[in-house]
């Protein structure tokens, strides 16, 4: 029941949501977040305390029935996700005056839950229904804002998220009518035997295929900045946050446990070279915030993928650890970019200025998370940053470290233009200064001392990640 | 019976993927439509098709018949064209509605999030909501 609960009280919240308004809307939404993340942190307990959870609907034998499955790296993922929409919930409040408020938090409320049930789906086909209901919840947000600039980021989204669900869905219908399982656990003995490994490899490249275009790999990032962008900055921070995240989670889980092939493990790894290059340079270019940390989205997720491609229990816990990092420091970062709206006026860099006089203490936070996505040393992303660099030294990939390290150098010149041209430089014009209310920065603070705590302290979460079974087939 | 099948998944996908590359908004739509057709059929292929047996368990046996169709396909082809039908309405319905307000309905034109050179400064109005706030 532990293993459900935090996939049925965001749903049933996004329900309720529908019917409700006003203040009741906002309490009840603020207090199912909060519960959720206290329902996590149990879950996680129950896991750490007395190993792996596995929910099977219907009584069905294993292979068969629909199951949810928790072990250490899930649970940590839920928390992660259940503190991102709580900051995200007390941020809305302030946020959104428009008429249709329900429909957003109903919205933001079924993207948590869908985003839980991928995080625990243990078989491919639940995995792809719940990959389909983050689409449309991630579609309905995107169409409330009701402008041009909305509806055609809502378009083009839709239209390569879905061809991605197609090839997902094929890949699926083939792998059920080569060996006839889609459950983790008995695919991944499928895979390791001689007879159906060959038949596996090749469908399961196709999964592959959907989850990268999902994930924002290179070829296939251009989406990415197009869309995201024409969301308010703190669903942004929901959605940008967390989405592609979660399915690096899934091909974590499907390249490092599920079908753990060397020739994946290759591909991936230059694919992580080509995107995380590609990603950076196009923050570099950039002048919009929104724009820039869009595309910091994607440098970043070439490092998880860089990550991915290592494949070692080393690599994982690095991968693992980078991905609890990056979600905390991106929402921040959305949610900053939110605040500088409001007092700025503006999301262009160009027509920005003067925050660190106006707003010293949003310029620390900015400062810390900042320097948390480049890596440099007493934040939480430096620590992530080196357990990956340090495998693929182990590796000997010189290669992928060093696009890794040019990645971290250009990070630090995209994230020093925000800060000169943002906080800096004079306003050119005249600050806007809408009162922010302390609850966001509330929320914020909590967020920072989180990732300080997480770059002090990182022992805890590495241990706790080291005792992942990453290996294949491992804990299923 | 799975001939029959493969001949008519191939035609869908040839289809689909003309009908994605066009530039006009609803035949791209309609592209993502057909292409999803391909795909539940792909899974309904999967399910052994063309058995006449029925997919009952005798009473007192623990398996299927030998040659039965296997169920869990069917299953999942319904679930997958429910979701399908539910995302091609709303797709339909965005699509329309972007049409209108760009006035026109070819993809192509459809620049507002990724501008080219100067015209980007210009590109950054707010959004609705934020004017109201």
């Amino acid at each position: 029941m532990s293993l459900l609960m935090p996939f049925l009280l965001p749903i049933a919240t996004s329900l309720l949501s529908v019917f409700i308004k006003g203040r009741l809307l906002i309490g009840i939404n603020l207090i199912s977040s909060f519960t959720l993340l206290a329902l996590a942190l149990q879950l996680l307990f129950e896991v750490v305390s007395s190993g792996p959870k596995s929910l099977i609907f219907g009584n069905w034998p294993v292979p068969y029935g629909i199951e949810f499955y928790a072990d250490g790296l899930s649970a940590l993922l839920i928390i992660l996700i259940a503190l991102v929409s709580a900051v995200v919930m007390v941020f809305m409040v302030h946020w959104e005056r428009t008429s249709d408020k329900s429909a957003y938090f109903a919205l933001a409320q079924c993207l948590v839950a869908s985003a839980i049930a991928v995080s625990l789906a243990a078989d491919l086909f639940n995995l792809y229904v719940w990959f389909e209901l983050m689409l449309i919840a991630v579609l309905g947000l995107m169409v409330l804002g009701k402008g041009r600039q909305q509806t055609e980021a809502a378009l083009k989204y839709f239209a390569v998220s879905m061809l991605g669900t197609l090839i997902m869905l094929s890949a699926i219908g083939m792998i059920h009518g080569a060996v006839g399982h889609l459950n983790f656990s008995a695919l991944a003995e499928l895979a390791a035997s001689e007879d159906t490994g060959h038949y596996l490899t090749l469908y399961g490249g196709m999964l592959l295929l959907a989850l990268l275009l999902k994930i924002g790999a290179f070829p296939l990032f251009a989406w990415l900045p197009a869309a995201y962008h024409a969301l308010p900055a703190p669903l942004l921070a929901l959605v940008g946050g967390l989405l592609t995240k979660i399915s690096v989670y899934v091909l974590m889980r499907i390249s490092g446990q599920v079908l753990d092939y060397q020739l994946y493990h290759e591909a991936i790894g230059w694919l992580a070279v080509i995107t995380m290059l590609s990603g950076v340079l196009g923050a570099a270019y950039h002048w919009d915030l929104r724009r820039i940390l869009s595309f910091h989205i994607v440098s970043q997720v070439g490092f998880l993928l860089l990550g991915v491609a290592l494949a070692s229990p080393a690599g994982m816990t690095g991968t693992a650890f980078f991905l609890f990092h990056n979600i905390l420091v991106k929402a921040n970062l959305f949610l900053i970019a939110g605040l500088i709206w409001m007092t700025a006026g503006h999301y262009d860099l160009r027509k920005i200025g003067g925050l660190y006089p106006a707003r010293p203490l949003l310029s620390v936070i900015f400062l810390l998370s900042a320097l948390s996505l480049v890596g440099v040393p007493p934040t939480s992303g430096f620590w992530g940053k080196l357990l990956i660099i340090m495998e693929t030294f182990t590796q000997e990939k010189y290669l992928w470290a060093a696009a890794a390290l040019i990645t971290s150098m250009l990070t630090l010149y995209s994230m020093s233009k925000i800060w000169l041209e943002g906080f800096w430089k004079p306003h050119p014009g005249q600050l806007v200064s809408l009162v922010i209310p302390k609850s966001t920065y509330m929320v914020m603070l909590i967020m920072s001392v989180l990732i300080l705590m997480m770059g002090l302290m990182p022992g805890p979460l590495i241990d706790l990640l080291q005792l992942q079974q990453w290996q294949q087939g491992g804990a299923l | 019976m799975s001939l029959i099948l493969i001949t008519v998944i191939s035609i869908c996908v040839s289809s689909g993927i003309l009908l994605l590359l066009s530039r006009e908004v609803f035949k791209m739509i309609m592209g993502l439509a057909v292409l999803g057709t391909a795909a539940n059929l792909v899974v309904f292929t999967g399910g052994r098709p063309g058995s006449l047996v029925p997919a009952v368990i005798e009473q007192g046996s623990q398996t299927l018949m030998t040659n039965a169709a296997s169920p869990l396909p069917q299953a999942l082809v319904l679930t997958a064209i429910v979701i399908g039908f539910a995302l091609l309405c709303f797709a339909l319905i965005l699509a329309a509605a972007v049409a209108n307000q760009q006035d026109n309905s070819d993809v192509a034109s459809y620049r507002e999030n990724e501008p080219s050179g100067n015209a980007k400064a210009q590109s950054d109005k707010p959004s609705v909501m934020e004017i109201e706030s």
